[in-house]
């Protein structure tokens, strides 16, 4: 939404793997996120498409450094997170909405502590008063009544649950918030007013969001740009309305197609690209291009090796080898 | 005659809280071949619906009063002796988690024939080749090795085409789907939906497609009920439904859906919160969270009004919209 494009979090070649065991005594690196880079200028929204699987949480976990990168560099505002201190500071700036808004609230404690937990923790405030006032001033933020203050996260539905979320979220006033599915779990009508107040508070507070979701169009709407993962890696990324109405890689081209449109007419007439098969599991990840097996267009090469990304004019960002002769 | 017809259903849970009516006189016909679609919010009333029909309710939930008529037989007070026959055999309910709809600890072949030896009096072997049969139409590759393997083998859109295979085993004529899309990935999810539409066209089965997704419904149903708060506020073909929506909740679903066209606009929620089903309102169960509402619609329920032949809704809008032609008329 705003103009200026100063980048605000830099993510270099980024690698996140686990061990996973198999056997006894042997483990195999599950590669999670593969080197992954891109930027998010201040002020934008960035969403992160992908299947089950594909890393996105991860991406954005590891952003925050829940997970210790394998390899690679996250920069926030010009410095590079590494040791201890800098990362004591980033983690004021860049907060997490989660998914979940059952098994992500503390069922002891009292929403005006839950909102207020970050505050504890990083000493944010003088005195009772000034933390019971940010407290109120955050539950306006997102629509919550100073009576709701002293209520258990049972009593709450759903919708307002990732409220209560959402204030914690911001209790530092951050300059980044990962948002990780946070409408996935809510119906249709509570999903909007979500949403709705995500734009809002963007508006209002300045932020940058990494909006994970797997929703195509609740991404579309509330994306500046898009990028698409698969398998750990990064295969596309462009503005929202570009990618949606000209996808280039054969993976999100099916991956567009494969959303249902609430529009029977349109529905009927769509030619939808069903991919045969399932997503290999990433420990056993092909060679070459990650999506290789799945596509159409595969050819020997593909099994040679990972293509980058690559401009293809405009910012519209492309992992294939073969772009040039299916496009 | 109609394949199945449910008339003025009510379905209770009986809680200590007091009676929850889950299901408010819901009435609704399905034809041979058709697909039908029940869109709703948690809490509507939508799987109960579904479970009422199929009398697979949690222990607290009753049938009050009602009549299902599956090809003219009656099923609300048949007993557990019919419902057995009818069950699995002829009308078949898939779930929507495929996570934990299947038992861990018994083989796929197992499990599938199961339903094909309670149901036929296939033996064994005639069974084990139904199950193979079956597991081909839903395309698993290699059905004989897939066969012996148990369900953590196998892939969440895996286990749903298996769960559909199950369904599918006894030529039902009609398949109640719970959402069974929901929990898979929308690649996967277009597979299902796919095959799911093949199938119906090459057996003929009527479906009940059960989901909160208006995309689905889109791609899916040829007529559509809208449920809120256990009732029905509108039902008609999906055409009429999507391009003319009569009720004012189905307008704020449609509403609240991002829309590809204009994706920077604000989206227009619908406001507050879904209703508590102990406290239901007077009036209609919507008028609380309606921004058209007017005073009698806090006061009094509205009747389910026929607008055409494929349509009816149930809002006082539309009763205020024939008035005011009237007197338009007169004037």
């Amino acid at each position: 939404m705003s103009e200026n494009k100063t980048p605000l979090v830099e993510v270099k070649n980024l690698k996140q793997y686990f061990d996973v065991s198999v056997g006894m005594f042997k483990s195999l690196p599950l590669k999670a996120v593969d080197d992954v880079s891109f930027t998010i200028n201040k002020g934008e929204t960035l969403g992160l498409v992908g299947e089950s699987g594909c890393g996105k949480t991860t991406v954005g976990r590891t952003i925050l450094h829940l997970y210790k990168p394998t390899a690679g560099e996250v920069w926030y505002d010009g410095e590079k997170i590494g040791d201890k201190k800098s990362l004591q500071e980033f983690r004021k700036k860049a907060t997490m909405v989660f998914q979940d808004p059952y098994s992500s609230l503390n069922p002891r404690m009292t929403v005006a502590d839950i909102i207020a937990e970050p505050l504890d923790v990083h000493k944010m405030y003088d005195s009772p008063k000034e933390r019971r006032e940010r407290i109120l001033e955050l539950m306006g933020y997102v629509g919550l009544n100073s009576e709701h203050a002293s209520r258990y996260a049972h009593e709450f539905s759903g919708g307002q649950r990732q409220r209560i979320g959402i204030a914690r979220s911001l209790a530092l006033n951050p300059g980044f918030v990962v948002c990780d599915e946070p409408v996935s779990a809510l119906d249709v009508s509570i999903q909007a007013q979500v949403i709705n107040m995500f734009d809002e508070l963007q508006d209002k507070l300045g932020l940058t969001y990494l909006f994970i979701a797997h929703d195509l169009l609740v991404v579309r709407h509330i994306s500046d740009r898009i990028a698409v993962m698969y398998l750990g890696h990064m295969v596309e990324m462009a503005d929202a309305g570009e990618i949606y109405d000209n996808p280039l890689h054969p993976y999100s081209k099916s991956l567009i197609s494969a959303v249902p449109v609430p529009d029977p007419k349109i529905a009927r007439e769509n030619k939808r690209i069903v991919l045969e098969g399932d997503i290999p599991s990433p420990l056993k990840a092909p060679t070459g291009c990650p999506f290789r097996t799945r596509c159409p267009h595969a050819t020997e090469a593909c099994a040679q090796s990972m293509p980058e990304l690559k401009d293809m004019g405009g910012g519209h960002m492309v992992a294939c080898h073969r772009i040039d002769e299916i496009a | 005659m109609s394949m199945l017809e449910v008339k003025d259903l009510h379905t209770s849970f009986f809680t200590d809280a007091g009676e929850v009516k889950a299901v408010n006189g819901v009435s609704f016909t399905l034809d041979e071949g058709k697909v039908l679609g029940i869109v709703g919010e948690s809490g509507s009333g939508k799987s109960v619906t579904a479970y009422s029909i199929m009398q697979i309710l949690a222990g607290s939930g009753k049938i009050v009063s009602g009549s299902i008529k599956f090809k003219g037989q009656e099923l609300v007070d048949a007993g557990e002796k019919v419902m057995k026959t009818v069950r699995g055999n002829k009308i078949s309910i898939i779930f929507q988690d495929p996570m934990t709809s299947l038992n861990p600890t018994y083989t796929i072949g197992h499990q599938l024939m199961e339903a094909i030896l309670l149901h036929t009096d296939r033996n064994k072997d005639q069974a084990r080749e139904r199950a193979l049969e079956m597991l081909r139409l839903v395309n698993v590759n290699e059905p004989e090795k897939r066969l012996k393997q148990y369900p953590y083998e196998f892939s969440g859109g895996m286990r749903q085409r298996v769960m559909i295979a199950m369904a599918l085993a006894c030529e039902p004529d009609i398949l109640i789907a719970d959402e069974p899309t929901t929990a898979l990935d929308v690649t996967i999810q277009a597979q299902i939906l796919e095959l799911m539409k093949s199938l119906q066209k090459e057996l003929g089965m009527a479906i009940i497609m059960i989901t909160h997704d208006l995309g689905v419904v889109a791609q899916m149903c040829d007529e559509v009920i809208v449920m809120y708060a256990g009732s029905i506020c509108e039902q008609g073909t999906a055409d009429e439904i999507f391009y003319h929506p009569a009720h004012e909740y189905t307008k704020g679903l449609m509403r609240s859906i991002p829309s590809v066209e204009d994706a920077g606009a604000r989206l227009k929620p619908i406001s507050g919160t879904p209703i508590d089903l102990l406290n239901m309102p007077k009036g209609c169960a919507f008028a609380p969270r309606c921004e058209a509402a007017m005073k009698i619609c806090l006061n009094e329920k509205c009747e389910r009004m026929q607008l055409n032949e494929d349509h009816a809704a149930a809002c006082w809008m539309n009763v205020k919209a024939v008035l005011d032609k009237e007197k338009g008329g007169e004037a």
